[in-house]
């Protein structure tokens, strides 16, 4: 990866943390699960995917499917320094007048199926794989999932019956930001070893630093890892990456900041010095 | 014809249509041969079966998905009514041995509270044919809608001439001016013969086969109720959710009332055993439903003739 590109990546992903905690105020969103994911979105839809806003309805289009749907923040900042959202959508954040909402709508153009019950889009993308290879198509399937989403079984059921079709045009990648909704992943539901578990359900796999995009590059460059196998890349990362004072904190799941704080970390994401937050820090959804 | 037939000659002149299983191939077998790519058979993963339907939908194709009924409507029910139901995606879920056709398979298997389920997602239709015959009737008009769909698969043989299909309406077999039963899937069989014990009685018996219960035929219904007979809905579902729901449902929003008997199963599944000797013990024979009439009725049941043997269910893993 050029330098420039490095530059212009980390400066997009700097904008779409700022959009995120921008919605993270007036009724909140699920901003430390949108941080971990944001550099891995700003990659894949800046420099791998082929899908852009001119391209939406081509079937041979790459697909993006957000299994892990709280984190939408990110998708749709990203969305928007990409020209497929125009921003003041994003000020419609919860008003019934638009779709913008806590999951994913596909109203919202880019979003190509709606998320939010965990679970559901490995087998939905495996669904849409199949069939871009039934028609000797090279599109490439992405589907994300958290890393608490791994306790849904139908992930891995997913992950057996696309391993068994060989469906290799298939890409599993885990958002590792080590917690799922309140605790630790390792606390709960321990996931480690996890490479070797997608090994053993048929798929290859590869494990990176998610927030490096030189090693986002490197993998997603290679796919597929196999001719005949799905592919899995598990991303390590930190939940609230980007802003230090609620960086990997089992407790700040659900953030709905006040005006004054989120000018705060407006600046934080900035200056990396850590900001005094005075607002709930458990918030129950 | 029969169901493999009419889906194989539907997916060779249409290439939307993609068939999968969740390894239920009995009224299938002979399809990965003719269809390769677009037979899909996911093995025994409902949630993933529904969850790649609506993937290939996404992608323009027409799933026709087979899992045995009970498995389809509730292992997979959140994925149908997440995926399917609110992507509103053509997807076909064909139920086997749905109500009492699973008749040896015991409680795990019986799908008798799929009406219910699947009518309460929005945008879904319910179909529920009465025979094989009624069921090749219905399919064509089903798999080429652009709403997802669920249908009651029934391979009995027919014992009635059926009426073409039109969607949304039942049909009427006959109208009758003291009793009018309601019906749909395999008792369509059974009310048959109990319709003709009960006019040998001196009853005039009307008898609708509903056969779509999402749309409902809303004024064969109203049409009923304004003759005023006795009305009996009859089916192997739990009295919730199904027919009775359906007629009280319509009732209410047309600020009517009636007379109505429910037969249908009451709070408890079924005693597993062959079907002649389910029909026998529930009450739902041709003989057993006129006589629960006629004792309803408060009249005496004793000159009531057997009805003819139940043909025993083919077995269906």
């Amino acid at each position: 990866m050029t330098p420039e590109t490095q530059q212009k990546l980390e400066k997009m992903a700097l904008k779409v943390r700022e959009h995120i905690v921008r919605l993270s105020t007036d009724g909140g969103c699920f901003t430390g699960a949108s941080l971990s994911c944001a550099d891995l979105l700003v990659y894949l839809y800046s420099e791998f995917l082929n899908v852009r806003p001119d391209n939406l309805q081509d079937p041979t289009r790459d697909y993006l499917f957000l299994s892990k749907g709280h984190d939408v923040p990110a998708l749709y900042g990203t969305f928007v320094e990409l020209g497929f959202l125009d921003k003041v959508r994003l000020d419609q954040h919860l008003s019934t007048d638009d779709h913008i909402y806590w999951h994913p709508n596909r109203h919202v153009p880019g979003v190509e199926f709606h998320s939010g019950s965990l679970g559901h889009l490995p087998s939905v993308a495996l669904g849409v794989a199949m069939d871009c290879r039934m028609r000797g198509q090279a599109n490439k399937v992405i589907v994300i999932t958290g890393d608490g989403e791994l306790n849904e079984g139908t992930v891995w059921e997913s992950l057996l019956v696309a391993s068994a079709h060989k469906i290799n045009n298939l890409t599993l990648v885990v958002d590792r930001n080590h917690f799922q909704a309140n605790v630790a992943t390792e606390d709960l539901i321990p996931l480690e070893p996890m490479a070797p578990k997608f090994e053993a359900f048929g798929c290859e796999v590869r494990r990176i630093d998610g927030h490096d995009f030189a090693q986002l590059e490197d993998a997603f460059s290679a796919l597929p890892f196999s001719g005949s196998k799905p592919s899995v890349i598990i991303c390590d990362t930190v939940r609230g990456r980007g802003l230090p004072s609620i960086e990997a904190r089992a407790d700040r799941w659900f953030c709905n900041f006040s005006s004054e704080e989120v000018e705060e970390l407006l600046r934080e994401l900035h200056s990396q010095v850590a900001t005094t937050l005075t607002s709930e820090t458990l918030t129950v959804r | 014809m029969n169901y493999e037939e009419l889906i194989k000659q539907t997916a060779l002149a249409d290439e939307r249509i993609v068939v999968m299983t969740a390894e239920n191939r009995a009224l299938i077998r002979n399809l990965p041969a003719v269809l390769g790519p677009r037979f899909i058979d996911t093995g025994i993963t409902e949630q993933t079966l529904i969850g790649a339907a609506a993937g290939l939908a996404l992608r323009g194709r027409v799933p026709v998905v087979h899992a045995l009924a009970t498995f389809l409507t509730l292992r997979a029910f959140e994925f149908i009514r997440t995926d399917v139901g609110i992507g509103q995606l053509p997807v076909k879920l064909s139920g086997f041995v749905p109500g009492f056709l699973s008749d040896g398979n015991g409680p795990t298997h019986q799908a008798i509270e799929d009406v219910s389920l699947m009518r309460g997602i929005p945008g879904m239709t319910v179909f529920a044919p009465a025979d094989e015959q009624d069921m090749l009737a219905m399919l064509p008009a089903i798999w080429a809608s652009p709403q997802p769909a669920y249908v009651r698969v029934n391979t009995r043989p027919a014992t009635y001439e059926h009426a073409p299909f039109e969607m949304g309406k039942a049909e009427i077999v006959a109208e009758g001016t003291d009793i009018t039963i309601l019906t749909y899937g395999m008792l369509f069989e059974q009310t048959l013969v109990a319709r003709e014990l009960l006019q040998a009685q001196g009853k005039s018996v009307g008898l609708i086969n509903l056969r779509s219960l999402k749309p409902v035929d809303e004024a064969a219904l109203l049409e009923v109720v304004r003759r005023g007979s006795l009305i009996v809905t009859v089916e192997d579902h739990f009295v919730t959710g199904g027919l009775y729901s359906i007629l009280a449902e319509v009732l209410l929003r047309n600020q009517l009332t009636a007379r109505v008997l429910p037969l249908a199963l009451e709070e408890r599944w079924y005693r597993p055993g062959r079907l002649s000797a389910v029909l026998e013990y529930e009450g739902f024979t041709g003989h057993h439903i006129a006589r629960r009439i006629t004792e309803y009725l408060g009249e005496s049941a004793n000159t009531i003739a057997e009805g003819p043997a139940v043909l025993e269910n083919e077995f269906a893993e």
